[in-house]
Order: C-alpha cells, then sequence, then structure tokens
C-alpha cells in the first residue's frame, strides 16, 4: 500500500468514547514545514474522540473533526499526496542547506545538487510496520521523527491494543530498544538484509530502512549480535 | 434471423466497440452469442473478483486485449489493509497456459510481482501493450523483463504505481533492435534515470508520441530529448528546481518550439517558476495540461501561462492557483470540458486565503460552455454557488466536490447543502458520477433518489442523518453500479431492504457505518451470487473472543456480485460470509 498522511488506526479494547486516535500534525502550506511533523493523539483534542463519537458531537455543536484527524481523509490519492508531502521536505532540505543553490549552477553542479536533495529525501517517507501476530501491518511516516526513543514510542501506541490484553490490565510497554521486553525491533535496509534497529547513527538508518518489523526474541536471535556481546561481555567479565 | 453467413455478421460486429454493445448483442441469440463472443478482442472486467481467468479464456478464446480492475476505489485512500487481494499473477499464469495471444493488458489497483511481469514478457509473442494505473508489488527488475522480452512492445504506461527502484538499468535492458515505442511514461519512478540509455531509446523509437519523464531527468536532458523527438503529442517533464543558466534555457526553448504537435503536458514535479516560460511558444496548441504535482509554482506563474492556453479542454492544477486563477481560466479556456483542482494544503491548517472557493466554481461554470466533468477540493461552499453552477451547466456528467472539512455546512447561511446538490441534481440529467460533502441531511439523498437517473457512481462521506437516506439512493437510482459510502450513519434496515438488488450493481464499500456483523450474516445467508467481506482492524482480538457479538459493528464491509464464488486468496483478516 502506499504511504498516507495519517497512521491507520485500529479500534483496540479501549471504550468507544477514548478510541485512540492518530494523526499526523503536518503543516503543508507556504513553507511553514516546521522541523518534523508531530505526532497528534486524543489527549490533543479533548472534545474530539472516536468518528463516531464525532459526528453526535457535531451535531450538538461541539467541534468538528478536523480534516487532519481522519483516516483516508481529504481523499486524495496517496501517490498525490505522497507527492505533495515530499515537495515540502524538499524545499525544508534546501532551505537548510542555504540560499547558495537557488543561484544559476552548471549542469554537473545541477546535478549534484539534485542528487542530493533526492537522497535526503528518498530515505523519507512512509515504511511498512509489520508486528509478529499481528495480521494487519501499518505505515509509520519516518519523516516525523527525530530519534529512536521517538519511532519505538510511536511504535508501542500504534501495537498498544495487539498484545491481547484488555485496557483494564496495565500493559508493560514493549521496551522495544533496550532488549528486555519480548520483541525486538528489526528494519530491512536498502541491500535486502534484515538488522537490528539501533546501532547506526539516526540520520543513517532513515536513509536506509526500508521495512520494519517487530520480531519475537526467539525469532530475532539470528540478528542479535548486540544481545549476544552483551551476554558474551557478561559471561567474560565474571563477577 | 441469420439470413447472413457468420462472417458477414462478425465483420458488422467488427464495428461495434463498446462492451456494453457488446455485452447486449451476445444477449440477442445464440448463433449471436456465440459468433460475438468468438470475436471479441477486449475484454474488461471491472471487478477481478467477478469472474476467473478459466471461464474469461473459455469464453473470449481469441481476446487480445484484458482490463482487469483489482482492488475497490477507497483503496486509493488507504482504506484497504495491505493484502487484501487483486493480485494479477493466476490471471497471467492462466493466459500464458492457454493459446490466447494476449497483446495488451491494463490494470488498476491490482498487486503485480516481478514474477507476473516476467511470465507475461515471456509468454506472449505479440504483446504490444502494458498499461499499469495504482498497482504496487513490483520492482524495476520486473520493468527490465517487460524491455528485455517484449519484442513487440509499444506501449509501457506506468501511472501512479509503488514500485520500489533498483536503479538499475531497466532502460538499457530495451534492445537496440526496439525501435516500436509509441508511449513511454515512467514518471512514478522514484530513482535516478540512465539518461544515456533514455536518450538512445528515444532517438531510436521515431514512432514515439508520448513521453512522461521521472523527477530524475535533469533539463538538458530534456531539451535533448525534446530535439531528437519533435514529434512528440504528449509529455511529462521531470524536476528541474534550480533556475536554468541562460544557455541551458535557450537550448530548452529551441527544442520546444519545434514541437509542434504537442498536445498534452504533464509533470513539473518540482518546477522552478523561470523554466516554465519555455513552454510558451506552445501553449496554444495545448488541449491538456497537469500542473497538479507543481506545488512551488505560485498562481501568478500559473495564470501567465495558462492565459496563452486557449484550446485547453482538459485542466489539472493545484488550489494555489485561488479564485482569480479561476477567474482568468474561465476567461480563456472556452474549450474547457474537464477541470480537477487539487488541495496544496492537505490538512487545510494554514489559514490560506489563495486556495479557491466557492467563487473560482461558479465563475467556472458561467466561463466554460462545454464543461463536463470536474473535481473540486475547497474550504467552504454555498448553496446559493451550487444552484448557479446548476443553471449555468446542466451538462455534467461528472460532478464531484471534496469540501475539506467534514459536515462543514453552506459558510454564509449556515444550513446543510442539500438544496445545492439538489440543484445539481435536477438540472444534470446526464449525471453519471457524484461525489457529495459538507453538511447533509437525508434530504440531499431524497433529491439524488429522485433526480439522478443516470447516476452510477455515487461517493459519500460524513453525510445522512438516517437509513432513509440511503434508501432513497437504492430505490431511485436504478442504474446505480458502484455505491461507496463512509462514516455515514447507515444501518442494517438500509443494507437489507433489497438484497437482490446488489447483484444489479457491480459493488457496495461501507466503512464505519452502522452495519453489524448480524446484518452483514443475515445479508449474506440470502445472496450466493454476492461476496460479503468484512475487515475488521483487530482480528487478533475477534479471535480470541469466545463469542461472536451479532451487534458488533462492523468496521468495513465490501460486497460485490460474482459468478465463481468465494475468493480463496483472502488474507486472514478479511471474514468473508
Amino acid at each position: 500500500m502506499r504511504g498516507v498522511s495519517e497512521l491507520e488506526v485500529g479500534k483496540s479494547n479501549l471504550p468507544a468514547e477514548s478510541e485512540l486516535e492518530l494523526g499526523l500534525g503536518l503543516s503543508l502550506g507556504g513553507g511553514a514545514w516546521k522541523e518534523r511533523g508531530r505526532i497528534l493523539t486524543a489527549k490533543d483534542f479533548p472534545s474530539v474522540g472516536s468518528k463516531r463519537s464525532a459526528e453526535s458531537s457535531s451535531h450538538q455543536g461541539a467541534s468538528p473533526p478536523r480534516s487532519s484527524q481522519v483516516v483516508g481523509w481529504p481523499p486524495i490519492g496517496l501517490h498525490r499526496m505522497n507527492s505533495l508531502v515530499n515537495n515540502q521536505a524538499m524545499k525544508a532540505a534546501r532551505a537548510e542547506e542555504g540560499d547558495g543553490e537557488k543561484k544559476v549552477v552548471k549542469n554537473d553542479e545541477l546535478k549534484d545538487v539534485s542528487m542530493k536533495v533526492n537522497a535526503k529525501v528518498q530515505g523519507l517517507g512512509f515504511v511498512k510496520v509489520n508486528m509478529d501476530g499481528v495480521g494487519i501491518g501499518r505505515k509509520v511516516d519516518m519523516r516525523a521523527h527525530s530519534s529512536y526513543e521517538n519511532l519505538a514510542q510511536t511504535l508501542e501506541e500504534m501495537f498498544f491494543g495487539m498484545t491481547g490484553t484488555t485496557c483494564r490490565e496495565k500493559v508493560k510497554p514493549l521496551r522495544l530498544l533496550d532488549g528486555s521486553s519480548d520483541f525486538v525491533l528489526t528494519y530491512e535496509d536498502k541491500e535486502g538484509d534484515w538488522m537490528l534497529v539501533g546501532d547506526v547513527p539516526w540520520r543513517m538508518f532513515i536513509n536506509s530502512v526500508k521495512r520494519l518489523r517487530i520480531m519475537g526474541t526467539s525469532e530475532a536471535s539470528g540478528l542479535a549480535p548486540r544481545r549476544q556481546e552483551q551476554k558474551d561481555r557478561q559471561r567474560n567479565n565474571p563477577v | 434471423m441469420n439470413y447472413f453467413p457468420d462472417e458477414v455478421i462478425e465483420h458488422v460486429f467488427d464495428f461495434v466497440v463498446s462492451h456494453k454493445d457488446r455485452n447486449s448483442i451476445s444477449l440477442v441469440c445464440k448463433s449471436w452469442y456465440k459468433i460475438e463472443r468468438c470475436s471479441r478482442k477486449e475484454v474488461f472486467i471491472g471487478n477481478c473478483y467477478a469472474i476467473n481467468p478459466e471461464r474469461l479464456i473459455g469464453r473470449f478464446p481469441c481476446l487480445k486485449s484484458l482490463t482487469l480492475k483489482g482492488k475497490p476505489h477507497f483503496a486509493d485512500f488507504n482504506l484497504v489493509p495491505h493484502e487484501w487481494g487483486g493480485f494479477v499473477l493466476p490471471w497471467i499464469e492462466a493466459l500464458a497456459r492457454s493459446r490466447v495471444g494476449l497483446e495488451e493488458l491494463r490494470l488498476k489497483r491490482m498487486v503485480v510481482t516481478d514474477e507476473s511481469l516476467e511470465l507475461l514478457s515471456r509468454s506472449f509473442a505479440n504483446f504490444k501493450s502494458l498499461v499499469l494505473v495504482s498497482c504496487e508489488g513490483f520492482t524495476t527488475d520486473g520493468l527490465a523483463s517487460i524491455a528485455a522480452n517484449c519484442r513487440q512492445l509499444r506501449e509501457l504506461d506506468l501511472q501512479e504505481n509503488e514500485i520500489d527502484d533498483h536503479r538499475g538499468q531497466w532502460l538499457n535492458c530495451f534492445p537496440d533492435s526496439c525501435t516500436t515505442l509509441t508511449s513511454l511514461n515512467f514518471a512514478c519512478l522514484k530513482g535516478e534515470t540512465n539518461v544515456a540509455a533514455l536518450e538512445r531509446l528515444v532517438a531510436r523509437s521515431p514512432n514515439l508520441k508520448s513521453l512522461k519523464l521521472n523527477r530524475a531527468v535533469p533539463l538538458d536532458a530534456l531539451a535533448r530529448l525534446m530535439s531528437c523527438a519533435p514529434q512528440l503529442v504528449d509529455l511529462g517533464v521531470g524536476s528541474y528546481e534550480n533556475e536554468p543558466d541562460p544557455e541551458s534555457f535557450a537550448k530548452l526553448m529551441t527544442a520546444i518550439e519545434k514541437c509542434i504537435s504537442l498536445r498534452s503536458l504533464s509533470g513539473f514535479l518540482e518546477v522552478a517558476p523561470l523554466c516554465l516560460p519555455a513552454f510558451y511558444p506552445i501553449c496554444q496548441n495545448l488541449i491538456s495540461l497537469n500542473l497538479s504535482y507543481a506545488a512551488e509554482i505560485q498562481g501568478n506563474h500559473l495564470i501567465k501561462l495558462i492565459q496563452l492556453c486557449k484550446r485547453l479542454q482538459r485542466l489539472w492544477i493545484l488550489d494555489s492557483i485561488g479564485d482569480k486563477g479561476l477567474v482568468v481560466v474561465a476567461d480563456t479556456c472556452k474549450e474547457l470540458q474537464e477541470l480537477r483542482v487539487f488541495p496544496s494544503d492537505v490538512h487545510g491548517e494554514e489559514d490560506n486565503n489563495a486556495a479557491v472557493t466557492e467563487v473560482g466554481l461558479v465563475a467556472i461554470s458561467a466561463g466554460c460552455p462545454k464543461l463536463h466533468s470536474i473535481l473540486y477540493f475547497c474550504k467552504q461552499m454555498t448553496n446559493a454557488a451550487l444552484i448557479a453552477v446548476a443553471k449555468n451547466c446542466p451538462n455534467f456528467i461528472r460532478f464531484r466536490l471534496c469540501i475539506l472539512e467534514p459536515h462543514k455546512p453552506d459558510h454564509i447561511t449556515s444550513q446543510s447543502l442539500d438544496e445545492g446538490f439538489g440543484a445539481i441534481v435536477q438540472a444534470c440529467k446526464g449525471l453519471r458520477r457524484l461525489s457529495v460533502s459538507g453538511l447533509l441531511t437525508d434530504q440531499v439523498f431524497l433529491y439524488i433518489g429522485m433526480y439522478a437517473e443516470q447516476l452510477e457512481m455515487l461517493s459519500i462521506a460524513f453525510a445522512g442523518d438516517t437509513d432513509k437516506g440511503m434508501l432513497y439512493v437504492l430505490n431511485g437510482c436504478k442504474k446505480m453500479r458502484k455505491l461507496e459510502i463512509r462514516d455515514s450513519p447507515f444501518g442494517n434496515a438500509a443494507l437489507l431492504a433489497d438484497v437482490g438488488r446488489y447483484e444489479t450493481m457491480r459493488s457496495l464499500w461501507m466503512s464505519s457505518c452502522e452495519v453489524t456483523l448480524g446484518g452483514c450474516k443475515r445479508l449474506a445467508q440470502n445472496s450466493p451470487r454476492l461476496n460479503v467481506e468484512i475487515i475488521n482492524e483487530n482480528e487478533n482480538n475477534r479471535m480470541e473472543q469466545n463469542e461472536e457479538d451479532e451487534r458488533e459493528k462492523v468496521d468495513k464491509l465490501y460486497l460485490y456480485r460474482t459468478v465463481v464464488g468465494t475468493r480463496k486468496d483472502a488474507p486472514p483478516y478479511v471474514r468473508i460470509l
């Protein structure tokens, strides 16, 4: 599936009135792209709960759901949506590089710049995320995250309701990054190899990540050099 | 009935081209059915799950061109999860096994793999044309097999697909002996392009009429390409985010001036505004212009370009053109038939004074007498404007209005937009496709059911009050083929009122409505020739529940008529009742 500007929402086990609604707060008009979009949650919009309650609330005169909060709305093809968002990212990237690029450049320089900017943008965008045991994959916007912790938090929220527990129980966080939970976060890079997330600098990671997968730790043993190293170190340094 | 030998009848049938008409012919009598089926060259299948490849081949053994559509329309807006279906491989495998001499394949919203493309390229010696629209699942490796193996290839048209770009050398895979290309469109490819290979390919394709480049083709290459293909009719330009130097600009302008056959221009994925004037010389010849990806061009640059396009019939543009710009379009483009205005600020968070409003829409309707198709995204609308539009333009065939904010009323009177849309359906007697938005009650559906007699496709979002709304539509619009509804309060009563109706339609989509599992089960029980598919987001939780709650609302319902029963390739989260 192509990328989308909102994260797909699952109807979790939470009661209907507090359905988690995730939307990306991207402001796209007239160069007002801030450093990154922010993941909005239902907490940001207390008057707007689920899509259904939004309808009844609108009849009561409460604020109707904003266009940005609803999945698949406005009805713009994903290809077009991605292109628009990419445009903004490129504008921001160019702005970062400084005004020098706007001057007239020779052909070679033109190619360099366009390749550099393309490279910056190509690494970004929506990547599919699958979690073992969960049938439906999601998509996450890499552009909207600034760090591994950020990303892990989003993924935890996304797959929160998928661990088979009800909302009444306190669910322990997935803790995808520190190797202490039942799951690890892995990714497929440009070369098609599956690696553990967290080993390379963030910028390098988002430029090479193609897909994410939340794997059970038992399965991940083939790729767990980091954890193995930790264990080895522990073994080699007897207390 | 048959006073003529079969060959004569067949010859007469050759002049009947439309699918509808050929379908009608085949119903006249057994012998016409037989003659028609053996002579049919082009087959259109609007839903790939309505029929299977074996029956297709059995009935139309001489078919040369196949069009297949897979996922429902709302898949474009990410409402259909991954791996839902629409796989083309079984079709290609079956055709390859048979003796069908396939020459053309057109796919929309289907999952295409490199394996399918490879098989396709090796199985049909006369294969000429591949058109993929909104498909996914393949990479440039698949394109390389098509390039390398299809010796008779004329058309490779890739529109808005999601293609994994391995940045390989697929363009190099066209053999030197390949000189038959008439159409090459790879605008949706995201990676770098081997420009030298592309230039050589274009140079040896004297019949090339349509060329659409991706963002990686630089300006100087564009000039060289146009110089060796002055016969181009349809050009998609790449992206030029820097201002060109005077020399490059001059070369480009010279090349463009020679392209006197150019009628259609698109692309401009990113473009520095100063590149546009290079195209001024050919604007007077243009009948189609697509600037809807050119997010960086401001209204005034767009206006300068459009003022020169007096023969324009089709215009796709961003709302950055503003109402002012639409007034210019209305004054200039008297031949305009189709207009699409897309939002440039998709989340509506900027207070964008330059976006379009009801004023632009009314201006267009008043100025362009031939207008018959419109897709218009805007932030506000009024009943008065819609009533004026209906009066100015009773010839609409397609009317799609999308007010960005759900439930938004008439911004002057604060009333619902029932009367406005009512005026549209009442005036436009030939209306075949309609999308409604804004604040709407059951009343608008009463009007639609009453007046929209030719309506074939209706898209509803955040509208209506009760089941009556949906019932008005189902009872009134006898020609309805595709009905898609989201976030509207229609439930079981409407769904179940006339189950037989759905066999006269291609499909029904309902998501985030009030239909329940119980209602869907009852619907499926009495309908062997309907596939009733349910998609619930949290299928894990469902499986853990011991009892099924029939009162549980269904997230997504997709039902469609079929003569081949339940499909076998559905993923686990799709439940077919």
